[in-house]
C-alpha cells in the first residue's frame, strides 16, 4: 500500500500510536495508584492486627454507654455506636440546614443594604462585613458561647418572657413611686391573672412550651399540604395568564394567604385540637417543654453571622454585575423599583451569585465541625470524637466521617448546580 | 477538622510503616538520646508547664525518672501535650515512647496497650457550687454536668445516673480548659472528672472557695503510664522505674540520703542501689539505675508530696496512695 493513495492517515507502528500510548500510560498510572491503595490497606490492617487492634465495622453494633445532650431521635446510653452516628449526623444536618437558611436571608439583606442609597445603612452593612469576616470563626463561636452564656442567669433566676413579669415590674414601679395602693394592687392582680410566662431564658438555653397534638390534628396537616399544592397551581396559572394576556395576578400574596389561612381555618373548625405542655422549674432546671440548648444557639449564631458576611459580598458582586442599563430600561418601561429588582435585576444577578454561594454553603457545613469546641454534639464531636476514643477504630471512623461530609457537600453541590442551570442565560 | 487531619495522618503512617512501631523502644530511645513522653495539656500537679515553660508534675517526674534511669540525666525528655481525645493514637503510631497522662487503666485499653503500673489511685467525683446547697451526688437528679469528651468519665457518668435512676444532661467538651470555662460560666450545675483533677482545676477557678467537691467517688480510676503492646523489655523498664521509687520509699531511701544508702550493708538496699547483683543490667539498664532515679528525682513519697500532696498547692492527702506498710495499696514486688 502506498502512502497517500488510500486517503487514510499514515500507518504507524502500534507502540507509536498516540492514542494507544496515552491509554497505556494512563493504565500504568491507574495501576500504580490502585496498587498503592491496596498495599496501604493490607499493610495498615496487618500492622493493626499485629498490635491487637480490631478492624472492620462490627463496632457499630456495640453499646456506646455515654450520654448526648441533644438528640433528635430517641437515644440512651444503652444504644449502639451506630445510633450515635445517626444522632451526630442529624445534629450536624440540623445546624447546617438552619445555618444555610438564616445565613442566606441575613446575607441577602446585608448585601442589598450595602448598595443602599442610604449613607448610614450602607456604611453599617460595610462595617459589619469587614468586622465579621476578618475575625477567626473559632473565636466568634467561643465569644457567642462564653460571653453570652456568662451574662445569662441561672435556671432559678430565669428571665421569663411574657406579660406577667412586665405587669409585676409595673406594680413594683408604682409602689416605688408611692402611688395609691389600689393602683399597685391592680397591676399585681393583673399579673396574677395572666399567670406565669411560658418562655424562659437562662444559661441552660431557651425553654419553650411543647405543643401537644390532639385528635384530628392530622386534618390541619392535610389542609397545609393542600394549601401548598393550591399555591403552586396558582403560580403556574398566573404565569400562563401573564404570558397569554399580559395581566399580572398577585399569585404570591394569594398563595401566602392560602398557606396560612387554610390550616388556621381547619384548626378552628376542629375546635383547636392543640394543647401545650408548660415548662416548670423543678430541681436544677425546667421540666417539660422543649429546650433549645445554648450550644446550638451559639454555634448557629456564629455560623450564620460569619457566613452571612461572605454571602453579602457575593450578593453585592452579583447585583453590581448586572449592567445599569438593565434597570434603566426597566424604569423606562414603567416598572416600579420592587418589580425591577424582582423581575430584572435579581434573576440576572443570581447567575453570578449562585456558584460562589454554593462555596459558602459548603464552608458553613464543614465549619459546623468546630462545634466540638463548645460541646455541641455534632457528628464530629460524638462520632469522630468520643466514639473514636472509646473504640480506637480510627481508620474506620475517620473514613465514615469523611464519606459523610463528602456526601453532604456533593448533594449540596448537585442541588445548587441544578438551580444554577435553571437560572443560566438562555441564549438565542 | 485539624484533629481529623491529625488522626488521618497517623492512620496513613500506620499504613506505610513496614515494621510495627512497637519493637525495640529502649534501643530507639537510647539511639535518639532522649525520651518522648505524652503528657496532658496542663493539669497542675500531674503535668503542666510552670511560669518558665518547664514541665512539672507527678507524671512529668515519672518521665524524668525513666530518663534518669536510662541516661543518668532527667532532663533528656521531650514532652508532647495531648488532649484526652487524641492521647492514644500517637502512642499507637510510635510518636511517643510512653504515655504518662493521668490515664485510667481499663480492660478495653489494656487489650490494646500495656499499663506499666498505677502511679496514682484515683476515682471520679463531682464539683458543684456551694450556693446550690448540694451535699451528695445522689441529689444531682436533673442536673447538667460538664465533662471532657473521650474519657472514661463520660461512661462512668452515664452508668452512675442510670444505676440511681436519675436524669441528667451531659455537655462534653474537647479540652479540660473549655470544660472548666463552661462550668464557670454556669452552663452546668456540676463538673465531673477524677477527684485529683477536680482539686487541680479548682485552683484555676476565680473563686475557688465558692465550689465544693462532693464526697462520693463513683468509679475506680487507677492512673498509670501506658506503653505499646509487643515490647516486653520496654514495659519492664517503665514498670520497674515505678517499683524502684516505691521500694526506695519503703526502704527509707530518698534523694537526700542516697549517698549514704549506696554504702549501706542492708541486703535489700544493696540490691536496690546495685552494689549486690546485676538487676539493672537484666532490664537492659545499668547497675546503678535505681540510684540514678532516686538521686535525680526522688522516691515515690517525695514526688507525691512535692507535686500533689501536702507539700504542694493541691494539698491532696495521701489516702489509698500510701504504701501498703502504712495502710495504703501502693505495693511493689521485691528486687531480687
Amino acid at each position: 500500500m502506498k502512502r497517500g493513495t488510500t486517503g487514510g492517515p499514515p500507518r504507524v507502528a502500534v507502540h507509536n500510536n498516540p492514542k494507544i500510548r496515552s491509554a497505556f500510560y494512563q493504565a500504568v498510572v491507574l495501576a500504580l495508584v490502585l496498587g498503592c491503595a491496596y498495599a496501604f490497606a493490607v499493610n495498615a490492617s496487618a500492622n493493626l492486627r499485629a498490635q491487637g487492634f480490631a478492624s472492620g465495622f462490627g463496632f457499630l453494633g456495640n453499646t456506646a454507654g455515654f450520654g448526648i445532650n441533644q438528640t433528635l431521635i430517641a437515644y440512651s446510653e444503652t444504644d449502639s455506636y451506630g445510633r450515635v452516628f445517626v444522632v451526630g449526623l442529624l445534629n450536624t444536618l440540623l445546624v447546617a440546614g438552619l445555618g444555610i437558611v438564616f445565613a442566606t436571608i441575613l446575607g441577602f439583606i446585608i448585601g442589598i443594604a450595602r448598595l443602599s442609597p442610604n449613607w448610614l445603612l450602607a456604611r453599617l452593612a460595610g462595617g459589619y462585613v469587614e468586622a465579621i469576616r476578618n475575625l477567626p470563626l473559632l473565636f466568634q463561636i467561643l465569644f457567642w458561647y462564653l460571653a453570652v452564656l456568662g451574662t445569662m442567669p441561672g435556671p432559678r433566676d430565669s428571665i421569663g418572657i411574657g406579660l406577667q413579669p412586665i405587669l409585676a415590674a409595673l406594680g413594683d414601679a408604682t409602689a416605688g413611686l408611692g402611688l395609691p395602693a389600689a393602683i399597685v394592687d391592680l397591676w399585681r392582680s393583673l399579673a396574677a391573672w395572666v399567670g406565669p410566662p411560658d418562655v424562659y431564658l437562662n444559661n441552660r438555653g431557651v425553654i419553650l412550651p411543647r405543643p401537644l397534638l390532639g385528635a384530628g390534628f392530622e386534618w390541619v396537616a392535610i389542609a397545609f399540604v393542600v394549601a401548598v399544592l393550591a399555591a403552586l397551581a396558582l403560580r403556574i396559572f398566573a404565569r400562563r395568564r401573564l404570558d397569554a394576556t399580559g395581566r399580572i395576578f398577585p399569585a404570591g400574596w394569594v398563595g401566602l394567604a392560602l398557606i396560612v389561612g387554610l390550616p388556621v381555618a381547619a384548626l378552628f373548625a376542629l375546635g383547636v385540637p392543640l394543647g401545650f405542655e408548660h415548662p416548670q422549674l423543678r430541681g436544677f432546671n425546667f421540666v417539660g417543654g422543649v429546650r433549645v440548648i445554648p450550644e446550638l444557639v451559639a454555634l448557629l449564631v456564629a455560623l450564620v453571622t460569619y457566613t452571612a458576611a461572605f454571602i453579602a459580598e457575593v450578593v453585592r458582586a452579583g447585583i453590581l454585575a448586572v449592567s445599569r442599563g438593565q434597570s434603566e430600561a426597566a424604569q423606562a418601561l414603567g416598572l416600579k423599583r420592587g418589580a425591577t429588582l424582582r423581575l430584572i435585576v435579581v434573576p440576572q444577578a443570581l447567575r453570578v451569585i449562585v456558584p460562589p454561594l454554593t462555596n459558602q454553603y459548603l464552608n458553613l457545613t464543614k465549619n459546623s465541625s468546630l462545634a466540638v469546641a463548645i460541646g455541641y454534639p455534632d457528628l464530629f464531636a460524638v462520632f469522630a470524637g468520643t466514639a473514636l476514643n472509646q473504640t480506637h477504630q480510627a481508620i474506620e471512623i475517620i473514613a465514615i466521617t469523611m464519606a459523610v461530609y463528602l456526601a453532604i457537600s456533593l448533594v449540596t453541590s448537585v442541588l445548587m448546580n441544578w438551580y444554577n442551570a435553571r437560572n443560566r442565560l438562555i441564549e438565542r | 477538622m485539624k484533629r481529623a487531619i491529625f488522626t488521618l495522618g497517623l492512620a496513613i503512617g500506620l499504613g506505610f510503616s513496614a515494621v510495627p512501631a512497637s519493637a525495640q523502644t529502649l534501643k530507639a530511645v537510647k539511639d535518639r538520646g532522649s525520651l518522648i513522653c505524652g503528657v496532658s495539656q496542663g493539669l497542675p500537679g500531674f503535668s503542666s508547664p510552670d511560669d518558665k515553660g518547664a514541665w512539672t508534675g507527678l507524671d512529668v517526674e515519672f518521665c524524668r525518672a525513666i530518663a534518669a534511669a536510662v541516661f543518668n540525666d532527667p532532663a533528656k525528655v521531650k514532652y508532647t501535650p495531648l488532649s484526652a481525645k487524641d492521647r492514644f493514637e500517637p502512642l499507637k503510631s510510635g510518636e511517643i515512647d510512653v504515655l504518662t497522662r493521668n490515664t485510667t487503666w481499663t480492660l478495653s485499653r489494656d487489650a490494646l496497650f500495656n499499663f506499666a503500673g498505677v502511679n496514682y489511685y484515683d476515682g471520679q467525683g463531682f464539683m458543684v457550687r456551694k450556693a446550690l446547697k448540694v451535699n451528695s451526688a445522689l441529689e444531682l437528679n436533673g442536673a447538667s454536668v460538664c465533662a471532657q469528651t473521650g474519657t472514661t468519665t463520660e461512661l462512668n457518668l452515664g452508668d452512675y445516673f442510670r444505676a440511681n435512676n436519675m436524669r441528667y444532661e451531659v455537655i462534653a467538651f474537647a479540652t479540660a480548659d473549655e470544660t472548666v470555662k463552661a462550668y464557670e460560666a454556669g452552663r452546668c450545675d456540676a463538673f465531673t472528672t477524677d477527684v485529683s483533677q477536680l482539686y487541680s482545676e479548682k485552683l484555676k477557678l476565680a473563686n475557688a472557695n465558692d465550689h465544693v467537691i462532693l464526697p462520693e467517688i463513683i468509679s475506680k480510676e487507677p492512673l498509670g503510664p501506658v506503653v505499646r503492646h509487643g515490647d516486653d523489655q520496654w514495659l519492664d523498664v517503665v514498670k520497674w522505674v515505678h517499683y524502684a521509687m516505691l521500694n526506695a520509699e519503703e526502704l527509707g531511701v530518698n534523694s537526700k540520703n542516697i549517698d549514704e544508702a549506696v554504702k549501706s550493708n542492708v541486703p535489700e538496699i544493696k540490691r536496690l542501689v546495685g552494689t549486690e547483683g546485676n538487676f539493672g543490667e537484666q532490664l537492659g539498664l545499668t547497675k546503678d539505675w535505681a540510684v540514678r532515679i532516686v538521686k535525680h528525682v526522688g522516691n515515690y513519697g517525695e514526688v507525691f508530696d512535692r507535686n500533689v500532696g501536702t507539700g504542694s498547692r493541691l494539698g491532696i492527702s495521701r489516702g489509698i496512695n500510701r504504701l501498703w506498710t502504712k495502710g495504703g495499696i501502693q505495693y511493689a514486688p521485691p528486687i531480687r
